[in-house]
């Protein structure tokens, strides 16, 4: 028997591939064919998609991307019994999997199970070494738990970077019968797909590290918050919940070992700013979600007022990585003061994108040149944006700075989340501006005066400078609306959407009224 | 003595916004020093550094910022700069620290503080001038403080300044044009008022205020408490009466003359009239919080209704004719005289008022003990706490609530029994629901569900729907469950209970027919949760007790206090904060009225009337000699005027025609009477029988004193002269000395000196140390001179606490066939009592008529409809209710409340009464419930009579 793989990941189905899947299943069925489908995650090369696989001699071989015509060829070749499947003359044969450069030139941890098999299976994942995290994990006590993670130096992967051990350490000190784990999966940041590819692809590894931190902190209770966007996403692990409890590597007295976590999914209502930690705790109590004022800290005070951790997926995940292959194996990739891998995201106007998983340290220009291989249109590119729409425009001549957390703060950028989103030279940098002021326009909780109002005045300024109109004063105006935003806002949202403005401002400033380069 | 006098009424002041120092006061005893603008400052843990600067005197700039809510952080304004810290910190979120050297003002704080300003100003009318909180107003001021001088962005931007105002509320505006979004009226919703009635719609730009889902604020859940209105720091949420008369120039602090939590206010005035009522902060029974009575209703005191002549006539069916004071006073004294001659000393008698001040009700029974020469003088208590007082008394030995309201806030387990806090002590209620939300336990014994069974972020852990009736089943059940369990407080019973009665009564409750699991079939209350509860209350920490008067109103009522008092003590739960045994009264001077004597066995200070020593106290100071025999009790007056034997009275603001039960037989008893005296604010449904007629002054027109439900004795301030040219105190002097008493007073701290001097509870209070301490709850004398805020600290003051046996007797009040429902009654948020101010005020839009309430169950029976006119029969009379279909009641039971006159509820009210001090069974009637078309015969005949009445005073006013 063949076994053969088509994703199931959102990406591939938005590409057509259960279409694909149903057509398959057809032809194998009458063809009689001795071929297994099996619904995978997706790898994450996203520009190869829908990319099928096929299981030979231990080995993977791929075809993509593949279309609806595409498939009766490819069921030929796997009825052809003189097929050498590993050199297979078919137009869109890629060869093995594995090999495939922009896969072969990572550093998978994170995402090393990524597409290798049905995500919902519990059994594959402890095949391919899953759970071994938490077996460990629950022979520990908490504190050597907390050490572990501290050791590796694993920072939060939400964007803000805090030192996830100190975190940990934190909530584990904190007082209280109580204590809650909380994972932001409320992925919200243009050009991001990283959260979802690993809930998508390899769920049980989310749920994994949720747990190891339940035996860290001394907490019982687990939330998924997910994004309301993420339909596939909630099935999925719902599905993979469910199986966890069965296997009891959730609930009650999980694997004997008297311990207990239980673990549930929440789903946000489409606002961009409960993707920040203390909005994301107001939504989950049933509230309007809007931040609140720290202290007191989300690890003393967070959840229902107990200490609650609140990390990202990809953080929660490499903590299982990191139990399971110790915290020295995960600091040995990075970096100074940013250790292990980066899940960057490759979007925008870019030819191949897709999820590219880096030890920190090499250049934005290695991913967009190297892996990216240029723009979608193949024009220059002008202008990178990284970290979200709170992120600052990189200019050609800031590319080379390596992926390190210090490194772009000293730029005033950020690598946050590790969103990279392309734009080539047709694109208006003010009307960029200007989108950063409207998307806080939108997205502000409408709390603190600065995002609420601030954003609104940005837009009409910027306006205005564009079309020359006191166009010295009002630069003046937009600096000072900057910096009253940078500085008086209560959260990132306020505090950091003057980043993508006055970078455009610094390095594009021809496009911003007078002699515009859009004048035409 | 004149000039001391004068001293003590010019507490006038100057209108000035109250203090705010940003954020909450911080009880810690860790102190922290710190410098601000170089000054050290010295403040407990956890004190936010706005708030250490204001103590100082260093004022931060801020909008979103009341030290009434918990910090926000919002507003932006009032960031300061910390040494070592990044950035600038909000001093309203950042705690101090100790060393911490905080800068409040230096060119970059100003530079953020003024743009920050300028983009609030970008999106507000500047209208100023014109605008109804001009000269009243943060942003206003703010915008000073913070040298705003133009706004850059201009004006032609997005913006709300044609939002639409919402007039809907009768007292408040609410103009989103003016809103800021700084949430303080959001935040006031929910941790001042805790009805969550307000909040933020849409985000970014487009949040905005919203009452409930986007609806007017009539039509939402808010129930017009104005805490929203007290916390707006702009115009958007303003007093009508402020749009219309502008800012007050002086204010006066004085006491609410509703309930009996006893609020205290700023009555803010321009000339002699109120334009707001402001609750104020340092009010230790509210803390600057309101409700919608004592906020907004004042507008009675001047309504067109208002009697401000005396009057007097022959027979009830001739016109009044308007008099002068003197001609009214010797009128009636003649009157009574004559009445004495003939019929005997003990013909006459009066009752006096629990809306009126301690001074008054004083006086009151000293006319009557001195001037009529009888004990016949009783007060509307009897109709409400008697109960309480004797059960108290009998079992800790007085005849008051153990507790402060701020005692609520250190329970854990809360026990609200026959009171319905939300609705009739809504100030209280807030504080009930804060400790609620902060995770207190709850125990609701009610026949209703009341809001606190489940309401927003508050929900009972036990109903115990009890059956009218049957109170004391569920009580001694409770106590029976922790005696069986072996849960009571043993060593506090051997240390401070009398054990012989403890052992006889712990054999009495042991036995099994009180066993919650037999007690069912009468009570209707499931005995698992029955015995839940008594566990929650026995083991859960402090246990407090608020009950109401569906525990007094019962023919078991004293019974039934004296059950809660037995389980207060059987579970250690009386004489520390958080826990305790507390009535909650009526009327704002219920407890005061009760203090003063106004009882026909007890001289003020509950001290019986047979007692020599106390006689020749009073006999003493007053040279008279009294009367040792107890006089007629209310109910009795009636029955002695049926008889013919009792044909005098002088009823001082109260309205028994309307608010005693039986009122067929209340209007014979008054119809029977040769001369009935009534003093009151407007012609009530008494004065409809009166002969003379006094006119009363309201709270605003006097000074004096109220004591409220905590025993808490609060001034009372005149803040415009009386209309009838006299308080009520003046006319009790006049018709005193008319009948020969010789009283001389010319202010009522004189009054309340004499009553110092003779009674030892009250022996430290004056008005100088009212006015010092702002209130004093009694006993206040020399072992206590600031007052006891908890009773019963280390023993009982009857020395050892008493277990009393509380058998149950089931009421005669049964239902049967004929009775198939058991009636009971309440009251409701906006009306108080017998409505005679409430409805004389824009309260009415949210109740304009009683209605009764009757489960679908029942209601399908009987073909009754949401909205029918139904007839409620019961033994003693009928009336007609328009039906309110609802599952609040359970089967069986059926409710009304009592504010309209023309509801006739006491109609079918009997005269059953509490087996120790005749409170009448006002909560359980046996009625029958049909579908009519008309109202009852008495509706009708109660028209006519009022449109008679209505007409011959008109004769009299021309």
């Amino acid at each position: 028997m063949i076994n053969i793989f088509v994703p199931q990941d959102t990406t591939a189905l938005a590409l057509g591939s259960d279409e694909i899947a149903s057509l398959l299943t057809e032809s194998i069925s009458s063809r009689g064919l001795d071929v297994k489908l099996i619904r995978n995650g997706s790898r994450g090369m996203f520009w190869l998609e829908p990319l099928l696989e096929i299981e030979f001699e231990g080995d993977r071989f791929g075809f993509g991307p593949i279309t609806m015509s595409d498939v009766p060829s490819i069921i030929d070749v796997l009825e052809d019994s003189h097929s050498d499947l590993k050199n297979i003359a078919h137009p869109l044969f890629l060869g093995s999997v594995e090999n495939i450069e922009y896969l072969a030139k990572q550093q998978r941890l994170t995402f090393k199970r990524s597409g290798l098999s049905d995500p919902t299976c519990i059994n594959s994942y402890q095949s391919l070494s899953g759970f071994k995290g938490l077996t460990k994990a629950l022979s520990m006590d908490s504190q050597l738990i907390v050490d572990e993670l501290k050791n590796s130096g694993l920072r939060g992967r939400g964007g803000a970077a805090f030192p996830a051990g100190i975190k940990w350490q934190t909530v584990l000190d904190a007082p209280g019968e109580q204590k809650y784990i909380v994972c932001n999966a409320d992925e919200g940041d243009s050009g991001t797909f990283a959260d979802r590819l690993l809930m998508e692809s390899d769920p049980y590894q989310l749920i994994e590290g949720m747990t190891i931190a339940g035996l860290a902190v001394g907490a019982n209770q687990g939330y998924i918050y997910l994004r309301s966007e993420y339909p596939v996403a909630h099935k999925i692990l719902n599905h993979a919940i469910k199986e966890a409890y069965k296997a009891g590597f959730l609930g009650e007295n999980i694997r004997d070992s008297g311990k207990d976590f239980f673990l549930e999914v929440r789903l946000g209502a489409g606002a961009y700013i409960c993707g920040e930690e203390t909005s994301l705790l107001e939504s989950l109590e049933g509230k309007r979600g809007m931040v609140r004022t720290k202290p007191p800290l989300p690890a003393i005070e967070g959840l229902f007022g107990k200490p609650t951790v609140v990390n990202n997926v990809l953080t929660l995940g490499a903590a299982a990585t990191v139990l399971e292959e110790g915290s020295d194996a995960y600091k040995n990739f990075g970096m100074g003061r940013s250790r292990g891998t980066l899940a960057v995201q490759l979007a925008g106007n870019v030819k191949r994108g897709g999820l590219i998983e880096l030890a920190f340290g090499a250049t934005l220009r290695e991913v967009v040149e190297t892996f990216g291989e240029g723009t979608f249109s193949g024009r220059p590119i002008r202008a990178i944006q990284m970290g979200g729409p709170l992120g600052a425009f990189l200019p050609e001549s800031q590319w080379d700075t390596p992926l390190d957390y210090e490194a772009f703060a000293a730029l005033k950028a950020m690598i946050g989340h590790g969103g990279v989103v392309v734009f080539d030279d047709t694109a208006d940098m003010a009307a960029q501006a200007r989108f950063a002021m409207e998307f806080c326009v939108i997205e502000s909780c409408g709390k603190c005066t600065p995002c609420r109002i601030g954003s609104t005045r940005g837009v009409e300024v910027i306006d205005r400078i564009v079309a020359n109109e006191d166009r010295d004063d009002n630069l003046i105006l937009l600096h000072e609306l900057c910096d009253t935003m940078e500085l008086g806002s209560l959260c990132a949202m306020g505090g950091m959407t003057p980043f993508p403005v006055q970078s455009a401002l610094t390095h594009f400033e021809e496009d911003f009224g007078l002699n515009s380069r859009r004048d035409h | 003595m004149a000039l001391i006098v004068e001293e003590i009424i010019n507490m006038l002041e100057f209108y000035e916004p109250q203090a705010d120092f940003g954020t909450p006061e911080i009880e810690s005893e860790t102190m922290v020093t710190l410098s601000i603008d170089g000054a050290d400052v010295t403040v407990p843990e956890g004190t936010s550094v706005m708030r250490a600067a204001a103590e100082k005197g260093i004022k931060i700039p801020r909008l979103c910022a009341t030290d009434s809510l918990k910090s926000f952080g919002s507003c932006r304004v009032c960031l300061v700069e910390i040494e070592g810290r990044r950035g600038f910190p909000a001093s309203c979120t950042t705690n101090v620290e100790e060393g911490m050297q905080v800068v409040t003002q230096s060119s970059e704080i100003g530079k953020l503080r003024r743009n920050v300003m300028e983009l609030y100003i970008s999106d507000h009318p500047l209208d100023c001038l014109t605008c109804p909180t001009n000269g009243d107003c943060q942003l206003q001021d703010t915008a000073g403080e913070v040298g705003l001088r133009s706004v850059r962005y201009g004006f032609e931007g997005d913006n709300h300044l044609v939002a639409e105002k919402d007039e809907s509320n009768p007292y408040f505006t609410f103009d989103p044009s003016k809103c800021i979004v700084c949430s303080r009226c959001v935040r006031a919703c929910e941790e001042t008022q805790g009805t969550f009635a307000l909040t933020i719609d849409g985000r970014g730009f487009e949040s905005k205020v919203s009452a409930g889902q986007s609806e007017d604020f009539m039509d939402s859940d808010c129930v017009s408490c104005g805490a929203c209105v007290a916390a707006c720091p702009t115009a958007t949420l303003t007093e009508k009466s402020i749009i219309e008369a502008g800012k007050p120039e002086h204010s006066v602090i004085t006491t609410c003359a509703y309930c009996g939590v006893g609020c205290s206010f700023k009555a803010e005035m321009k000339g002699n009239d109120v334009v707001r009522m402001t609750p104020y902060k340092d009010g230790k029974a509210n803390e600057g919080h309101a409700c919608v009575k004592g906020r907004f209703a004042f507008g009675y005191a001047t309504h067109k209704d208002r009697i401000t002549q005396p009057m007097i006539r022959e027979s009830i069916h001739d016109p009044w004719q308007e008099v002068s004071w003197e001609t009214a006073v010797n009128h009636t004294a003649k009157r009574f005289k004559e009445i004495q001659s003939k019929y005997g000393r003990t013909s006459i008698g009066a009752i006096s008022s629990s809306r009126c001040t301690n001074e008054e009700v004083y006086l009151v029974q000293k006319m009557v003990r001195m001037g009529f020469g009888n004990n016949n003088i009783d007060t509307c208590a009897r109709v409400c706490h008697s109960p309480t007082g004797f059960g108290l008394k009998t079992t800790l030995g007085e005849s008051a609530g153990t507790q402060t309201f701020a005692s609520v806030a250190k329970a854990d387990v809360i026990i609200v029994m026959g009171a319905n806090p939300t609705e009739a002590h809504p100030v209280f209620g807030s504080r009930l629901k804060r400790r609620l939300r902060e995770g207190a336990k709850l125990i609701v014994i009610d026949p209703r569900e009341i809001e606190l069974v489940n309401s927003p972020h508050i929900s009972a852990d036990f109903h115990l729907p009890v059956r009218p009736g049957t109170n004391v089943t569920v009580l001694n059940a409770l106590a029976h469950v922790i005696v069986k369990e072996g849960l009571q407080a043993s060593t506090y019973i051997e240390d401070r209970c009398e054990m012989d009665e403890f052992e006889k009564w712990s054999a009495f409750i042991s036995d099994d027919r009180h066993s919650p699991e037999n007690t069912e079939q009468f009570s209707g209350v499931p005995a698992r949760d029955l015995r839940a509860a008594a566990r929650l209350y026995a083991e859960g920490g402090n246990g407090a007790i608020f009950y109401g008067l569906g525990v007094t109103e019962h023919s078991q009522g004293s019974t039934a206090v004296m059950a809660i008092a037995n389980l207060a003590m059987l579970t250690g739960n009386v004489g520390r904060e958080g826990v305790g045994v507390n009535p909650l009264r009526g009327q704002n001077n219920v407890q005061g009225s009760c203090d003063m004597g106004s009882f026909p066995h007890e001289l003020p200070g509950y001290r019986h009337i047979s007692s020599k020593v106390t006689r020749n106290l009073f006999e003493g100071e007053w040279g008279v000699t009294l009367d040792p025999e107890p006089g007629l009790r209310i109910p009795n007056m009636f029955d002695a005027a049926i008889d013919g034997e009792f044909k005098g009275l002088y009823c001082q603001g109260e309205d028994i025609a309307q608010s005693d039960p039986n009122t067929q037989h209340v209007e014979t008893a008054l119809s029977s009477m040769e001369c009935l005296v009534v003093q009151d604010i407007f012609l009530n449904e008494t004065a409809k029988f009166a002969h003379v007629f006094l006119p009363g002054a309201s709270f605003l027109e006097k000074d004096g004193t109220f004591t409220n439900a905590e025993r808490r004795i609060s001034r009372v301030r005149k803040t415009m002269p009386p209309l009838s040219g006299k308080a009520d105190w003046e006319g009790t002097m006049a018709l005193a000395n008319a009948l020969g008493c010789k009283f001389q007073y010319d202010h009522p701290s004189e009054i309340m000196d004499e009553i110092a001097r003779l009674t030892p509870t009250f022996n430290g209070v004056s008005y100088a140390k009212l006015d010092k301490l702002g209130s004093i709850q009694w006993p206040c004398n020399d072992h206590t001179p600031a007052g006891t805020p908890v009773m019963h600290v280390d023993e009982f003051v009857r020395g050892k606490g008493f277990f009393a046996i509380t058998e149950y007797v089931p009421t005669e009040e049964r239902a049967n066939r004929k009775f198939p429902l058991l009636l009971t009654t309440g009251r409701i948020l906006s009306q108080y009592n017998v409505g005679a101010q409430t409805r004389r005020t824009k309260n009415s839009e949210w109740h304009e008529e009683d209605t009764l309430e009757i489960h679908p169950h029942d209601a399908e029976e009987r073909g009754i409809k949401h909205g029918d006119w139904v007839g409620i029969k019961s033994r003693v009379g009928n009336t007609v209710l328009h039906a309110d279909v609802t599952s609040r009641v359970k089967p069986g039971v059926v409710y009304t409340t009592f504010h309209h006159p023309v509801s006739g509820a006491n109609v079918i009210t009997t005269d059953n009464s509490d087996w120790a001090t005749n409170c009448p069974e006002f909560k359980v009637t046996a009625v029958q419930i049909s579908k009519v078309t008309a109202p009852s015969r008495w509706q009708e005949r109660q028209k006519m009579f009022n449109t008679q009445q209505q007409h011959l005073l008109a004769k009299a006013r021309h």
